[in-house]
């Protein structure tokens, strides 16, 4: 088979072959996770490890940090399209994509995890105006709907699709007033990136996760707000050059990756020190005003005190001084630990406040309680990654995602 | 939620929620009515000869 006239002008790609092999590889994975989908839905929620003590587990751990994580594409967008900084565009396409995959993966987990899927629209129909995850919800789902709108001119520039006018002219339409639809994803982001924190943030009986604020909002709202702006283009950066060591292929240029990365780096500066000030007060303050000191919420091996020094120190101060710095940012090996900490850095984060939360006892009574996941909820949070790959690769051979590759690698 | 649903409450945070989200799918949604219907009226006056 012959796809060459669906591929962008001036750009090389891989035989046919070769993609649809890999394309199969990642599509067996898939399929590994639409049958743990489906058992879910059909056979209930018994499939997981779920329990009274952990309503939350995997899938809202996964859902927390893919939602950090595809941040860079609010904050990208935001970065572009509202401050002015013009050389994003060259990375914009890919952090919208980026962006799309986290978020679509992010809504597919929450239809599993509610068990009654056909169900989903109640939140909207009968909403709980007095909970964060309608907040949630509601900002998620139209947030989505901003990021496929964003991604459709992407598919519309296919180089056969804009052969037909009118989706030449709707592509064209979209690109014209994409600020608009920037700005209310940014609008968007902000509240329900922070009411995810906000969830664990006002749990006045889960001690370990509880923050004192203003108003309705605990200072965990807007720290997480803050980390995925942070961290989200990390990831972006993260996943950028990862395609460029599978395709062998420079396709952004240093200066957009540096300024992305700068930026990246002064807000995991400032986050970091916000969040240890909120540790040490809610250490200080907040945890013995509850009864509580700081040892037991360290109690056990797993949830050590290590795993607080590694959220700040590794994933936070390390990462953060390396990319403020000009000499750091530029040294290929510096930017990969940045980047690659950074990214595990916020997933711990997500982690701690989804797991460690659960797993630390409340009552006199009760002990530390561990949870391993099932392998369906497993293979449920495998699926999303094996997706992301899939339209990784079909986006990549059959849409102009990156601006500058054809200069960067010319043709002979 | 509409304010003719059973559930409907007139205070703040009703108003706050589905102000929000209504507001929300209002730019959405009328962003995209133009931008599609933008491109009917160019493409019906034979503009995007498929040059981009």
């Amino acid at each position: 088979m012959d796809d060459s006239a669906l591929i962008p002008k001036g750009v090389k790609r891989c035989p046919f072959r070769q993609f649809a092999l890999w394309i199969g590889i990642a599509g067996i994975v898939l399929l590994w996770g639409v049958y743990a989908m489906f058992l879910c839905w059909f056979k209930g929620l018994n499939q997981t490890n779920m329990n009274d003590a952990y309503g939350f587990a995997l899938w809202i751990w996964a859902d927390l940090a893919v939602i950090a994580v595809g941040g860079g594409a609010f904050f990208s967008g935001f970065l572009r399209y509202l401050v002015g900084k013009d050389e994003l565009k060259n990375i914009i396409n890919y952090a919208v994509l980026i962006g799309f995959i986290c978020y679509s993966s992010a809504l597919l987990i929450l239809a599993i995890d509610v068990g009654q899927p056909l169900r989903a629209w109640f939140i909207f129909w009968h909403a709980n105006v007095h909970s964060m995850l309608t907040e949630v919800a509601f900002c998620l789902s139209c947030y989505f709907a901003v990021l496929t709108i964003e991604y459709i001119p992407l598919i519309l520039e296919n180089r056969q699709i804009n052969k037909v006018p009118f989706f030449h002219n709707l592509a064209h339409n979209m690109h014209e007033i994409m600020a608009i639809f920037a700005a209310t994803g940014a609008f968007l982001s902000f509240f329900h990136q922070g009411s995810l924190g906000g969830v664990a943030g006002v749990l006045f009986g889960r001690p370990f996760s509880y923050r004192e604020g203003v108003l309705i909002w605990p200072w965990a709202f807007f720290l997480f707000t803050w980390s995925a702006a942070a961290y989200g283009p990390c990831f972006t950066i993260l996943i950028t050059k990862i395609t460029e060591v599978i395709t062998g292929k420079k396709l952004v240029k240093d200066n957009v990756i540096e300024l992305l990365a700068k930026i990246s780096g002064w807000m995991i500066i400032t986050y970091t020190a916000a969040k240890l000030i909120d540790t040490i007060y809610w250490a200080a303050v907040t945890a013995p005003s509850m009864g509580f000191t700081i040892d037991h919420f360290f109690g056990t091996s797993i949830y050590g005190i290590w795993i607080l020094g590694a959220e700040l120190i590794l994933g936070g101060i390390a990462p953060g001084l390396i990319l403020i710095s000009e000499k750091g940012r530029k040294s290929p090996f510096g930017l990969w630990v940045a980047v690659i900490f950074g990214v595990i850095g916020v997933s711990l984060n997500r982690w701690v406040m989804v797991l460690q939360t659960m797993a630390v006892p409340v009552l006199p009574f009760e002990e530390w309680y561990l949870y391993i996941p099932s392998w369906q909820e497993v293979a449920t949070t495998v699926l999303p990654v094996a997706y992301g790959v899939i339209l990784i690769m079909i986006s990549y051979r059959y849409m102009p995602i990156f601006p500058q590759e054809q200069e960067l690698n010319p043709i002979d | 939620m509409f304010p003719f649903s059973f559930e409907w409450a007139w205070d703040m945070s009703h108003y706050v929620f589905h102000g929000g989200l209504w507001y929300a799918l209002a730019i959405i949604g009328l962003g995209m009515t133009y931008c599609i219907g933008k491109a009917v009226i160019d493409t019906i006056q034979g503009k995007g000869g498929g040059h981009h």
